[in-house]
């Protein structure tokens, strides 16, 4: 009788790595197609292109690596997946495939695969792109002609809700909401987003600290700081409809843009994250902080992504200043 | 009947494996014509004993065959009636050469002529009758029972603490016990109560075990019928979480007391015992036989009759699994103790200690070995762990040989409950990254406490330190 001796525990829970990837790809597929609905077959093109190089780039680093293959854990299928909600439709697609090779090769795979990548790939991918070619990552279209128009259009280069504020053809708060409005593919959709978002919290596959501290600092920031303020607001704060007008920009603010995506699915990332749930608040809070100094003052529509790259970056200080004493070694006042 | 006290404290973090109590409803069975039983002389966290029997000796149930002679050793008596045929060297299920005695059975059960119930007169009496009773933890730490209930004076518990809790996996041999023997445990409690004179005690079970307190408040209030006072022992129900039964998160739901590490129950004032180290309490001031069978669960999908069996201690795995019904399948993996904590065993010719409480055979359906992936830093382990450590950290910290990170990370505070390797979806071996990790420690504290006393000793003697 041959028996396994293996250490204790010897039953385990059901999750595994690629049932959680999976759980936070079907969390992604409301806000994606959402954003197919929005900007046509061109969006679904570029999403598939961006999966499928993530997974061909994953396959490929393992194998001159030479180590093992990794692409059946699905990570590499989430990472394609974000990367292409945070694209503009009208990108070419070569841009696509080169964005999926530095968030796979070098931000992943350099650093030793899964686990190890210090930044979120995704995130890292699309400021690369950003910066390399910023023409093509910021001319936003709000629908692309026909929506089977194949063809990277003449985008009739509009601007985000972000600089449209003040605008008077400014998009609705609803229709923020429900996503007609230009940006990325995967952004606009707040509402597809939400759902997404509450699938990972009842699947435990997130917690919602982040999302929570990193919402709230934004919104208070802006509500107390913002271009019109409590401080310097004319309205009249005695009626609803003067604190509608103050919550406006707030909302608005936080509508836009790619704040909701990045709070619920890129802040969120495990690898980049910090552990605890102190750290988590303060990661989240740390997200808002940057956001709003980037969206107010720094003058570009980056906010979200810089602000995560850089708490990514300060990820492993936060997660040594957060370490939590073990059970039992505050002083307990217990009557004893 | 007023519904029981549920606790008032939580503690964080905790997992819930499926419960797999298939065996609770089953009555326990008395195992009898093992033909051989092997007693080890080491069944207690302590020294080992002085063996005092040679082959061709005859005997009894309870016949004293090692002796404790050594402070926190307890006494091992023979399970059967027989003759010793064998005193040698084996290997014990964590791997130890430990001295064992082997005894053949005769088959006739009889017990020895000097057990009798043992008069108990003074707290002195009283814990010199525990200890030759031969008693142990048997909730599965094996502590001896006589030290825990010895406390410095200036320690003395203030609270008893039952734990009822049994919340590993599969296990329900508790569960039979209180079923089947309350009475024996009410007694036993009162017993120690008297004696170390505690105020209180309180009784905590898991609220998926009603039954449970529904036999504790029962007894208690025929208690009250016969005597007219109550005795001071409350049930409180208990969320259902593991590790609700481990000793320092019982005491923090019932009480709010935390443990410090490095610390015992003892150091706030809480004496925490099993119910069937009571109940043994409670049947031994009435019959006087020493410890010499224990009760254990067998389960597991390679098992013909899973259920609860009433052994004589150093019967021998293979023989157990045999006469409580034998095996349907190929065993694939044999665990004595629980799922959560128990250890595989690679034989299975060992024979039981006092502490075993479970013996579980694994078919292929249960066996399972998923290979291990790299940490996504998804923080479940971190989530899970009762004691609030960071086992990912821990683990990373093992693998780098760092003792300076591990220490940092307070690894020697890890009770090696399992519940980060059971949540891990990397399904990273973190408790035993985490054992290997408390070892590397250890040696390291020691090669720096003997550099030190090298370096007093050479500065003693005048010569300057070494380099
Ligand atoms: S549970 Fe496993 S994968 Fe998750 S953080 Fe802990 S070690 Fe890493
Ligand atoms: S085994 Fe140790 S580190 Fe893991 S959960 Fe239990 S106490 Fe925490």
């Amino acid at each position: 009788m041959k028996l396994q001796v293996s250490h204790s525990p010897h039953v385990r829970d059901k999750a595994t790595t690629q049932s959680i990837m999976l759980d936070v790809i079907i969390a992604l597929l409301p806000a994606t197609i959402a954003g197919w609905y929005y900007f046509g077959i061109r969006a679904v093109l570029v999403t598939m292109v961006s999966v499928a190089s993530c997974v061909i780039f994953e396959y490929l680093s393992r194998r001159v690596m030479k180590r093992n293959n990794t692409i059946s854990d699905l990570s590499a299928v989430v990472t394609g997946l974000l990367l292409a909600m945070n694209l503009p439709v009208s990108i070419p697609i070569y841009m696509v495939v080169i964005g999926a090779a530095f968030a796979i090769v070098v931000v992943k795979q350099m650093f030793g695969g899964i686990g190890n990548n210090f930044v979120n790939p995704a995130i890292a991918a699309r400021i690369f792109l950003v910066i390399a070619f910023p023409k093509a990552m910021t001319s936003w279209v709000v629908r692309v002609g026909e929506w089977y128009s194949l063809k990277s259009v003449d985008a009739v280069s509009s601007a985000t809700p972000l600089t449209q504020i003040k605008a008077p053809d400014a998009p609705s708060l609803w229709k923020l909401f429900i996503g007609d409005k230009a940006g990325c593919i995967g952004e606009v959709c707040i509402l597809a987003l939400l759902i997404g978002a509450v699938y990972l919290m009842v699947r435990h596959v997130i917690r919602p600290w982040i999302p929570m501290a990193y919402i709230g600092t934004f919104f208070l920031l802006v509500f107390f700081f913002g271009h019109s303020n409590v401080f310097n607001f004319s309205g009249d704060l005695l009626t609803s409809q003067g604190w509608a007008d103050l919550f406006h920009e707030s909302l608005y603010m936080l509508l836009s843009g790619g704040l909701i995506l990045g709070a619920f699915f890129m802040a969120t990332d495990y690898v980049t994250s910090p552990l605890t749930t102190k750290g988590k608040l303060l990661f989240g809070m740390g997200c808002g902080i940057l956001t709003f100094l980037i969206r107010y003052y720094g003058n570009m529509a980056e906010g979200v992504s810089f602000s995560i790259i850089l708490m990514n970056i300060l990820t492993p200080h936060i997660d040594d200043w957060t370490m939590g004493k073990p059970f039992g070694e505050v002083k307990e006042n217990a009557k004893v | 009947m007023p519904l029981p006290l549920r606790s008032l404290h939580a503690f964080a973090g905790g997992v819930h494996p499926l419960g797999n109590k298939n065996t609770d409803v089953l009555p326990s069975i008395h195992l009898h014509g093992f033909k051989e039983v092997e007693l080890l002389m080491q069944q207690h966290i302590g020294p080992p004993c002085t063996c005092v029997v040679k082959p061709g000796d005859h005997v009894d149930v309870g016949t004293l065959v090692g002796r404790a002679d050594k402070p926190m050793s307890v006494p091992i008596h023979s399970s059967i009636s027989g003759t010793v045929k064998e005193v040698h060297y084996v290997v014990s299920a964590n791997g130890a050469p430990v001295e064992a005695v082997r005894i053949e059975s005769d088959f006739n059960h009889t017990i020895n002529p000097f057990c009798k119930p043992p008069k108990v007169e003074s707290f002195e009496d009283f814990v010199q009758m525990i200890r030759d009773s031969g008693l142990v933890g048997l909730g599965g730490a094996a502590f001896p029972t006589y030290i825990k209930i010895n406390p410095p004076k200036n320690k003395m518990p203030d609270t008893l603490i039952v734990n009822a809790a049994e919340c590993e996996p599969y296990i329900t041999a508790d569960y039979r016990q209180i079923c089947e023997h309350p009475d024996d445990i009410i007694d036993g409690i009162l017993e120690v109560m008297k004696w170390l004179e505690i105020p209180k005690t309180i009784i905590g079970v898991e609220d998926n075990k009603p039954l449970v307190t529904r036999i504790f408040s029962h007894e208690i209030k025929k208690r009250i019928y016969k005597t007219g006072k109550h005795p001071d022992i409350e049930v409180r129900t208990l969320k259902t979480i593991y590790p609700q039964g481990a000793e320092k998160m019982l005491i923090y739901t019932l009480t709010g007391r935390k443990v410090p590490p490095g610390k015992l129950p003892i150091d706030v004032h809480t004496l925490v015992m099993n119910v069937s180290t009571l109940r043994f309490i409670g049947l031994y001031l009435k019959e006087g036989i020493p410890l010499t069978r224990k009760r254990m669960t067998l389960d597991g999908s390679a098992l013909n009759t899973p259920g609860n069996f009433i052994v004589p201690i150093g019967a021998r795995i293979q023989d157990i699994i045999e006469a409580a019904g034998g095996t349907r399948e190929e065993p694939k993996k044999i665990i004595m103790g629980g799922a959560m904590m128990g250890v595989a065993l690679d034989r299975i010719d060992h024979g039981i200690i006092k502490a075993n409480n479970a013996i579980l055979v694994f078919g292929s359906e249960e066996t399972t070995l998923p290979p291990e992936s790299p940490c996504i830093r998804c923080a479940r382990c971190v989530n899970s762990c009762p004691m609030d450590l960071i086992p990912c950290g821990i683990d990373k910290a093992t693998r780098l040989r760092d003792t300076e990170m591990l220490e940092k990370y307070h690894v020697m505070d890890c009770i090696e409950c399992g519940c980060c390797t059971y949540a891990c979806p990397s399904k990273r071996f973190l408790t035993q990254s985490i054992k290997n990790g408390k070892v590397m420690v250890r040696a390291e504290r020691a090669r720096i406490k003997k550099e030190q006393e090298l370096l007093a000793a050479s500065q003693q003697k005048g010569g300057s330190s070494p380099s």
